[in-house]
């Protein structure tokens, strides 16, 4: 196919439907804008979970002696044997990475550290809080191996998974990814078909060409062609807005926001480069989207 | 197959019916057509000529009947060869088709363009197909611009640009003044000299009258006289 006469004809055909061809581009970038969030929430989500799990513990925590309500603590404080056996049997399951071991007294300072201000602090002593046994494990989410095993054993307390204190943050973020997935298919659903109503009109006004076309043996490739390439090029201006939206959004409202001003989150956030990760997938979407609608209709349109 | 290279169209036994009619179109129609013949196909309207038309061109498919054409069996012709059939046919109507926005020149060379042919060989072969139909020094004009005669040669220069084995003319001299229709009918006869097999469907009388060419009547989808140097009919 002649380049020269194909270009001709693209942009005949492009400027001859301005409006629709801008009513294509805006839902084009709009949907592929909220797809690319989407995908961004998704890594967002996964760099803070191996943040996150990489540093979370399984806390099995022993009795006190004023623990005797507790199902384990029956016999009051925990034994020098029944604390012994534990840490053993915790140091032979193949599951557990690291484990140490913190005294009342080590409890007593990380509390103070981390409630100075508290009236609390200056009432309370080593002896009220429980000794305990800081467990990482080798896959963070077997937490229910170690609770299993310990829970209501003699002398433990408690198992406490430091996973169930972020699980409600890492719900929101999946309802995020879901929200924008699903705005997104209703704003594809709106793109394709402007797309397939402006190759319908686009094929109407030329269907003098077309004729013509046909008549003189022109291949569906010289016939299609113009049109379905008119459409891939709405889309990939599509795919170009949604792409400088993407990184404008990324790097006012994210990296301004965020990873600049909150240096503790710095090394939990995505970089830029996980949004040009994701820009490949956007113009795939919506140049290939584009082709394949105007092309579908045109079949039924321009047959032979 | 076609049996014989110098059959370039022909119909076995064909019939077409249109879904939500009860009359054919066409009603068991056999007939061959010679390379370099020039056919008139003459009835009333509604007889089936546009339909006889249709069906060598492919836009049809025939209820049942075999049509070849060019050596083609139509019926086993595959949908995307057929480009390559159509372009061994030129096509000519009663109402040019031409491209208001585009000048002669480029009309004619439009043809050639959505062929992928080389812009060398348009350069070349345009003008001299525009010089063959008589519009030498008007290559520049809008066909808004032509009067029906000229607009009718554009027509006829975009159709025999490619120099099709087959010239297919539905009613070319419709709108035109006899004057005019004339002039049509002897570059027409032009292009038949050439070798090129001219099918044209006509209501016009005297210059079937006048032509004394194979004749063709069909009169509610039958055949109903096909007669070599015929006139347009007795009855009329």
């Amino acid at each position: 196919m002649r380049a020269q006469f194909v270009l001709k004809e693209i942009g005949i055909g492009l400027r001859r439907n301005l409006t629709m061809t801008i009513a294509v581009i805006v839902s084009v970038a709009l949907s592929l804008t909220l797809f690319g969030a989407a995908l961004l929430v998704n890594a967002q989500t996964g760099a803070m979970k191996d943040y996150w799990y990489d540093r979370v513990e399984v806390s099995v925590f022993l009795c006190n002696k004023s623990d005797l309500k507790k199902d384990g603590c029956v016999n009051g404080e925990i034994t020098n044997a029944d604390r012994q056996a534990i840490e053993a049997e915790l140091k032979g399951m193949s599951e557990v990475q690291t484990l140490f071991y913190e005294s009342r007294q080590e409890a007593f300072q990380h509390f103070k550290e981390q409630n100075k201000d508290s009236a609390l602090s200056e009432t309370l002593t080593p002896d009220q809080l429980p000794e305990s046994f800081r467990v990482k494990l080798k896959d963070p989410t077997k937490f229910d191996i170690i609770s299993s095993r310990f829970n209501g054993r003699a002398g433990v307390q408690s198992v406490q998974d430091q996973k169930k204190l972020l699980q409600p943050f890492f719900n929101l973020l999946r309802s995020a990814k879901y929200a924008a997935f699903g705005i997104m298919a209703f704003m594809l659903v709106v793109a394709i078909l402007l797309i397939v109503n402006t190759a319908r009109v686009s094929a109407f006004s030329r269907r003098r060409e077309t004729g013509i076309m046909r008549l003189v043996g022109a291949s569906n490739f010289y016939i299609q062609g113009p049109f379905i390439l008119e459409s891939a090029v709405a889309g990939f201006i599509g795919a170009s807005v949604a792409s400088g939206l993407l990184s404008a959004g990324y790097y006012f409202g994210f990296k301004k926001g965020l990873v600049d001003s909150v240096q503790v989150l710095q090394s939990q956030l995505i970089g830029f480069d996980k949004v040009i990760e994701v820009l490949p997938f956007i113009f795939l979407l919506g140049v290939g989207m584009s082709a394949i609608a105007s092309f579908f209709t045109l079949r039924k349109y321009l047959k032979v | 197959m076609a049996r014989c290279d110098a059959t370039v169209i022909r119909f076995d036994n064909v019939t077409k019916t249109y879904a939500k009619q009860p009359r054919p179109a066409l009603q068991d129609v056999s007939l061959e057509v010679e390379k370099g013949e020039f056919v008139f196909l003459v009835g009333s309207s509604g007889s089936g000529k546009s339909t006889f038309l249709r069906l060598i061109l492919k836009e049809e498919r025939p209820s049942t009947g075999n049509i070849f054409v060019a050596g083609k069996d139509l019926g086993r012709l595959s949908n995307w060869k057929v480009p390559a059939l159509r372009r061994q046919m030129g096509t000519v109507f009663q109402d040019f088709r031409l491209l208001p926005n585009k000048t002669v020149r480029e009309n004619v060379a439009f043809a050639l363009e959505v062929i992928g042919k080389p812009q060398g060989t348009i350069r070349k072969v345009v003008p001299e197909v525009l010089d063959l139909v008589g519009l030498a020094g008007k290559e520049d004009r809008m066909p808004g611009e032509l009067s029906g005669g000229e607009q009718q040669r554009v027509a006829i220069a975009r159709a025999f640009v490619n120099r099709p084995m087959i010239l297919i003319a539905d009613e070319p001299t419709g709108n035109l003044d006899p004057q005019n229709s004339v002039g049509i009918m002897k570059l027409l006869d032009r292009i038949n000299r050439t070798g090129t097999t001219i099918v044209m469907a006509t209501h016009d009388q005297a210059i079937v009258d006048q032509m004394r060419k194979r004749v063709i009547e069909l009169e509610q989808g039958h055949l109903v006289r096909d007669q070599s140097r015929g006139v347009y009919g007795y009855q009329h």
